[in-house]
C-alpha cells in the first residue's frame, strides 16, 4: 500500500510536468505559469514542465550578471533566492521528501531489490561544493568576451535535465541530434551512473550532489517547522537509520543537513515516540498507542 | 534558546520576503520566464 506520501509525490510529479499538449506542439509550455520555480528540481526544458528550475534560474541570473549590469537592470537572482528562502524558512528541505520528482524516482529505484551500500558519511558534504562551484562561481567568473557565463551545472552535470529534458527534447526534435557531441554523452554517462546507484545507495543525487538540496538544507536547523528528538525516550536501536531513505542517523540529532522531513522515521519506524516535530517550537506529538507499543526492554 | 530558534524562523522568512520583492520590482520574474519558455541547449546537453 502507498502511504500519504507517496500519493502527494506522485501528484507533485504530475503537476510539475501537466502539460500535455507537447507531442502536438513538439515545443516547451509557453505560458506564465513558466515564470514560477517549481519547489524541486524538474527541468524547465522537460516538454511536459510547466514551472522553471530554481537552480537553472539561478545560474542563468549568474551567467548574466555582467551584461545585465552593462544594460543597467542589475538581476543578481533576488527572486529566486526569495523563493527558496521562504520555503526554507518555513519547512527546509521538506519538499525534497514530498515534491520533487527526481527525489522520487530515485526512492523509486531504489526499491529494486539488491544490496544496499551506504556511503561515506563525508560524501554529503560534496553537494555544498557543487553549489559553490558549478551553479555560482564557474557561471560568474568564466565569461566570454561579450561577458556572458555558461550554466555549468546544466551543461555539465545534471542527470535530471537529461533525464526530462535532454532525451525527450530529442526524440521530439530531430534536428537536434546532429549537434549533440561528447557533452551529450557526457550527460548521458552520468545519468546512466545515477540510475545505477540509484538502485544500491539511498538517494544518491540528493545526498552526494544536489545543489538545491544542499541550499535547503541549510535551513534545517533554523526553520518554521522542526523535528524534535526526545533522548529520554530513545532506547538507540537505530531503526530511525535503517528506514531513513536518506540515510540520516536521526539518534545523533534531529535537524540534520540531509533530514528531508519525510516523517518516516516518526510515523513508521520509532516505536518509542521518540522524534516529533514542532511548528514555531509548539510541539506537535505523534499519538500514543497509533503504533504497536514496544517497551524498551522488550527490544 | 528555544525563544531565539522559536523567531529565528520567522525572521528569515520575513528577510527572504523582503528579498523577493525587491527581486520582483527589479523585474527579474520576466527574466526567468524568458529563460524557462526556450529549449536550454545546456540542460539537453548540446551546448
Ligand atoms: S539541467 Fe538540471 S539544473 Fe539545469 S534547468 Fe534542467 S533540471 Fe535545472
Ligand atoms: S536533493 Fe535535489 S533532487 Fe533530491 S529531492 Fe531535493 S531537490 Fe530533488
Ligand atoms: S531522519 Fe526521519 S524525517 Fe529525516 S529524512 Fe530520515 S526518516 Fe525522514
Amino acid at each position: 500500500m502507498w502511504s500519504l506520501r507517496r500519493w502527494i509525490q506522485s501528484a507533485a510529479t504530475v503537476l510539475s510536468n501537466p502539460y500535455v499538449l507537447f507531442p502536438f506542439t513538439r515545443n516547451l509550455y509557453q505560458g506564465k505559469l513558466k515564470s514560477v520555480c517549481a519547489p524541486g528540481l524538474n527541468c524547465y526544458s522537460c516538454p511536459a514542465a510547466t514551472g522553471a528550475c530554481p537552480i537553472g534560474a539561478l545560474q542563468t541570473i549568474f551567467a548574466n550578471v555582467r551584461p545585465s549590469f552593462k544594460a543597467g537592470n542589475f538581476h543578481i537572482g533576488l527572486y529566486v533566492l526569495g523563493l527558496l528562502g521562504i520555503t526554507g524558512s518555513l519547512v527546509g528541505r521538506m519538499p525534497c521528501a514530498w515534491l520533487c520528482p527526481f527525489g522520487f524516482l530515485q526512492e523509486l529505484i531504489h526499491k529494486i531489490p539488491s544490496r544496499k551500500i551506504e556511503i561515506p558519511h563525508w560524501m554529503i558534504y560534496i553537494k555544498y561544493g557543487f553549489l559553490a562551484l558549478f551553479v555560482i562561481l564557474l557561471p560568474l567568473i568564466v565569461v566570454d568576451g561579450f561577458g556572458y557565463g555558461t550554466t555549468w551545472f546544466c551543461k555539465y552535470v545534471c542527470p535530471a535535465g537529461t533525464l526530462e529534458a535532454g532525451i525527450p527534447i530529442l526524440i521530439l526534435q530531430p534536428q537536434l541530434r546532429e549537434l549533440a557531441g561528447w557533452l551529450y554523452v557526457n550527460k548521458i554517462a552520468i545519468l546512466a551512473l545515477f540510475l545505477v546507484l540509484m538502485v544500491f545507495i539511498r538517494r544518491p543525487f540528493c545526498r552526494i550532489v544536489c545543489p538545491l538540496g544542499a541550499i535547503y538544507s541549510l535551513f534545517n536547523k533554523v526553520s518554521v517547522f522542526r523535528m524534535v528528538h526526545h533522548p529520554d525516550k530513545c532506547v538507540m536501536c537505530k531503526e530511525c537509520y535503517n528506514g531513513c531513505p536518506m540515510g540520516v542517523k536521526f539518534y545523533e540529532g534531529a535537524n540534520q543537513l540531509d533530514c528531508i522531513r519525510c516523517l518516516k522515521c516518526m510515523q513508521e519506524s520509532c516505536k518509542f515516540y521518540a522524534i516529533s516535530y514542532e511548528i514555531a517550537g509548539l510541539p506537535v506529538q505523534e499519538k500514543e498507542g497509533r503504533k504497536k507499543a514496544i517497551t524498551a526492554d522488550q527490544v | 534558546m528555544g525563544q531565539d530558534k522559536r523567531k529565528s524562523g520567522f525572521l528569515l522568512l520575513l528577510l527572504f520576503l523582503v528579498v523577493l520583492v525587491i527581486g520582483i520590482n527589479a523585474g527579474e520574474v520576466a527574466t526567468v520566464w524568458e529563460k524557462a519558455v526556450s529549449i536550454c541547449l545546456a540542460c539537453i546537453g548540446i551546448g
